[in-house]
């Protein structure tokens, strides 16, 4: 950057940044009062490594014309967000963005495949063709319906049978995804690891969430993971953590942990209440640290 | 004004058209019963060297360089088939005069198609997309088309009034050449033919000038009716009605194997050559294909019965759940035995390589069991699929691009497993079938609404499923449950916190698989925490299971 030329970390007597190794065109030191000009405000120094400024050595070097100025570089466009079709969810994250990474991690009874077939029920009202590839074989076709889902729209991939190993199941995962990705034209594609011993799907390398983030960058696909425990790392621009349950029951007020032992006959799944906390996001002007929201879910019978 | 298409030596070129690597070889076909085959046709290479029609075949096998195949009436009918497509792509109104000829009406087509000579150069150049060295010759009657394209190679157009002159250099031997090479002639006909020959030949008529100029009543007090005839052809004047057929809209191609294909690849060189030929036929009827039907004939190996080699057949399973749309049959016809695939397509499409790539995928995952003899290949036509993508419109698969990719997941964890849902009217669990994905149907019958915002629905509480559901071990206190332990899964066991059921439910009564089960939604305590299971009690069989979690 041509900022950096400007840095007064360059110690005295050694060549600034762009400087070339032979020291055949050394640029001037400032002098002390132009030291101070480093103070000025950043479009000011830029301005001064334009042509016909004070530095003709600097910008005569070959190396310097091929850099591009800080103030002519294209801002990469923010990522288009589409709901996850659950207005809290979406207070706090913005949306799922396209042509990105999603992940969604928590335990078990911790929200996340419903938030996960909430997301695929409002792209597909959208009129866009998702796909689930399952690892578990553990998706639920009531459950999808109930979301709201046009089953039309859904494609399902079961990887393996349960009685093959987890390992087994991952690798077909990963190729299944690869081609889903080179197919294209998909609004979503949800890898459901959420069965998955941790162990093992840690064991799935970077450099395959590296490559599916590049393969779904510059597309309008969501690819969106959901698991145990974050696995994607720095690859993904949205972690989604959920949390602690609660458990609503019709009839009886809402307990979290003071569940009674011998309940009556009366009692009724009526819904869970699901805590969610953005642990990562990319996207720009979004906070980036534990903010939490609590959502509702309901049970498809619940009315 | 007319147009002829005619292939000189058909059966030969019947033969290139399915192998062209014979193209640059001497080759002679052969018919009859053995051990008295004689040589029916010779390609240019094969004259070369001395090889002549008639010969014997123990006589040509004394030539080493001599390439000989048998005559293959099948690859003649195909052939014929694909000429007639051809004509049909230009004009509605061809007639079929022979196997190696064809005629087509250009009345008016020159608005459609551009002036003569380019229609007629296009005919030429769609001929040879077909494997075809044909003649094409453009004349203002049926029969002086007919003679020209026998009597000149390449494109030949003959202006109006000009039909004696052009045709008057070419022999007489032409005219009786009249009817298929390809087809039988009946020994009579061609008795009178070369006693007619003898004839003019006597009389010093060489070519059809010298045929046109004999004076018409001696010629009919000498040779009758028929004389006369010839005569009106030799001038180009003769005139008759075209006998328009309607050209079935049948696409087969196949090949008959010399030595039997055992490994797949080479196979597909031979599936990719007969898919070429066939989606430039159905391109020529501007038409695609929504099936390709596969029929191997097998070689009958001593001590394998291809019945008993259940790798090509599908499931039972996979039949009743109808996610797999391919049928592989087997059947034994004499002492070979047939394999059949059917490949259906979900859209109508013509991409020859993405028809090859699926079939490639099928037949690895379904493989003949025994050498190959005999490749057929059949394209049901359909016409093209009319469809306009809205600029405002989401993205949706490509269809072409997401069947490969749909058959590529098929091959890595199988048929059954990949497609969309579909839901039973049944109460039972798991209540549901896989059926095929196909984007594009959908997408026609519910666009979106553009404009109008979609309704927010609150979630719906997921269940995921176990399957198959784990078996477990549910302790009883005064006949409440207090504890499950599931050996399989160690996330699911503990203390039992709350529970809410039994809700009991069951069906199927009238039938073998009745089910009756009890189902509690309870949360256990675990060492990660408080999960929510669905635990189910089966009445009929006595068990508990453990079907899914809540998420």
């Amino acid at each position: 950057m041509s900022s950096a030329v400007f840095s007064t970390s360059a110690p005295q007597g050694r060549p600034f940044a762009f400087d070339n190794e032979n020291g055949a065109e050394v640029c001037p030191q400032p002098s002390q009062p132009e030291r101070f000009a480093e103070a000025r405000p950043p479009q000011r120094v830029i301005d001064a490594a334009l042509p016909g400024a004070f530095f003709p050595g600097v910008m005569t070097d070959s190396r310097l014309a091929s850099v591009t100025l800080a103030s002519r570089l294209a801002v990469r466009p923010a990522p288009e967000m589409v709901s996850s079709g659950i207005a809290a969810m979406d207070e706090l994250t913005g949306g799922l963005p396209r042509g990105c990474l999603t992940e969604i991690c928590g335990p078990a009874s911790s929200g996340r495949s419903t938030l996960m077939l909430s997301a695929l029920a409002a792209a597909t009202r959208r009129g866009e063709f998702c796909a689930v590839v399952d690892a578990s074989d553990a998706l639920d076709p009531q459950s999808v319906a109930a979301a709201g889902i046009e089953l039309d729209r859904l494609l399902w991939v079961r990887c393996g049978e349960n009685s093959h190993h987890a390992e087994y199941r991952v690798e077909q995962l990963l190729r299944v995804t690869d081609l889903l990705l080179e197919s294209g034209g998909f609004g979503m594609i949800a890898l459901d690891l959420g069965d998955l011993p941790p162990q093992t799907a840690r064991r799935i390398p970077l450099t395959t969430w590296f490559r599916f983030r590049r393969a779904v960058e510059h597309t309008s696909t969501v690819l969106l993971a959901v698991e145990r425990q974050s696995i994607a790392g720095s690859c993904s621009s949205l972690l989604i953590k959920l949390g602690s349950l609660k458990i609503n029951m019709s009839g009886n007020r809402a307990c979290n942990t003071g569940f009674q032992l011998s309940p009556t006959h009366a009692q009724l799944l009526s819904g869970i209440e699901i805590t969610a906390e953005l642990v990562r996001s990319r996207m720009e002007r979004k906070p980036v640290g534990s903010a939490e929201i609590a959502f509702a879910s309901k049970t498809a019978w619940a009315g | 004004m007319f147009a002829c298409i005619f292939v000189p030596n058909f059966p030969v070129a019947a033969v290139f058209r399915a192998e062209p690597e014979l193209r640059a070889q001497a080759v002679a076909i052969f018919e009859g019963k053995p051990p008295l085959e004689k040589l029916l046709a010779v390609n240019e290479s094969a004259g070369r060297i001395g090889i002549t029609p008639g010969m014997t075949k123990a006589q040509s096998e004394l030539c080493s360089e001599l390439t000989l195949r048998p005559r293959s009436p099948l690859q003649e009918s195909v052939t014929h088939a694909a000429l007639l497509d051809c004509a049909q792509s230009f004009s509605p109104c061809v007639e079929d005069a022979a196997a190696d000829t064809a005629i087509l009406d250009l009345a008016g087509m020159e608005s459609l198609f551009g002036s003569l000579p380019e229609i007629a150069r296009n005919l030429f150049r769609r001929v040879a997309e077909l494997g075809l060295d044909g003649n094409v010759a453009v004349a203002s009657n049926p029969d002086a088309a007919i003679l020209a394209a026998r009597g000149f190679s390449g494109v030949t157009v003959i202006p109006p009034g000009k039909e004696s002159e052009t045709l008057g250099s070419l022999p007489v031997e032409v005219l009786f050449a009249n009817g298929s090479e390809g087809k039988k002639k009946e020994d009579e006909e061609q008795k009178e033919s070369a006693r007619l020959l003898a004839t003019l030949d006597r009389w010093g008529v060489r070519n059809l000038r010298a045929l046109a100029a004999l004076p018409e009543v001696a010629l009919s007090e000498r040779l009758g009716q028929e004389g006369l005839r010839w005569q009106q052809l030799a001038r180009g004047a003769a005139s008759r009605t075209l006998v328009p057929v309607e050209a079935p809209a049948i696409f087969e191609e196949a090949i008959e194997l010399e030595y039997p294909i055992v490994l797949l690849e080479p196979l597909a060189f031979l599936l990719n050559r007969l898919l070429e030929q066939i989606c430039v036929r159905l391109a020529s009827r501007a038409l695609n294909t929504q099936q390709l039907r596969l029929t191997l004939e097998l070689q009958n190996l001593a001590g394998v019965d291809p019945q008993l080699d259940t790798c090509g057949i599908p499931s039972e399973s996979d039949a009743s759940q109808g996610a797999s749309q391919k049928a592989a049959q087997y059947f034994i016809s004499g002492r070979q035995s047939k394999f059949c695939r059917t490949l259906s397509l979900p859209l109508p499409m013509l991409d020859p390589k993405l028809f090859l790539k699926l079939l490639q995928l099928d037949l690895n995952a379904h493989p003949p069991g025994a050498p190959i003899l005999k490749i057929h290949l059949a394209a049901e036509p359909a016409r093209p699929r009319s469809a306009q993508g809205g600029l405002f419109l989401p993205p949706s698969p490509e269809p072409e691009k997401l069947e490969l990719t749909l058959a590529r997941i098929a091959g890595l964890i199988g048929e059954s497993r990949v497609g969309s849902l579909e839901l039973l009217d049944t109460h039972r669990a798991e209540g549901f079938r896989m059926r095929r994905f196909v984007p594009e149907a959908t997408q026609e019958k519910r666009s979106p609404k553009i404009g109008k915002p979609l309704e927010e629905k609150s979630a719906v509480a997921a269940l995921r499923i176990f399957r198959p559901p784990l078996r477990a071990t549910v302790t009883l206190e005064n006949g409440q449950m207090v504890r499950v332990v599931c050996a399989k899964k160690k996330e699911v066991q503990g203390n039992v916190l709350w529970k809410a059921g039994p809700w009991r439910s069951s069906g199927d009564w009238w039938e073998r698989e009745a089910w009756a089960r009890d189902e509690w939604d309870i949360a256990l305590q675990n060492a990660e925490g408080i999960a929510l299971f669905r635990l189910v009690h089966d009445l009929l069989g006595g068990g508990w299971f453990v079907e899914g979690t809540y998420d």
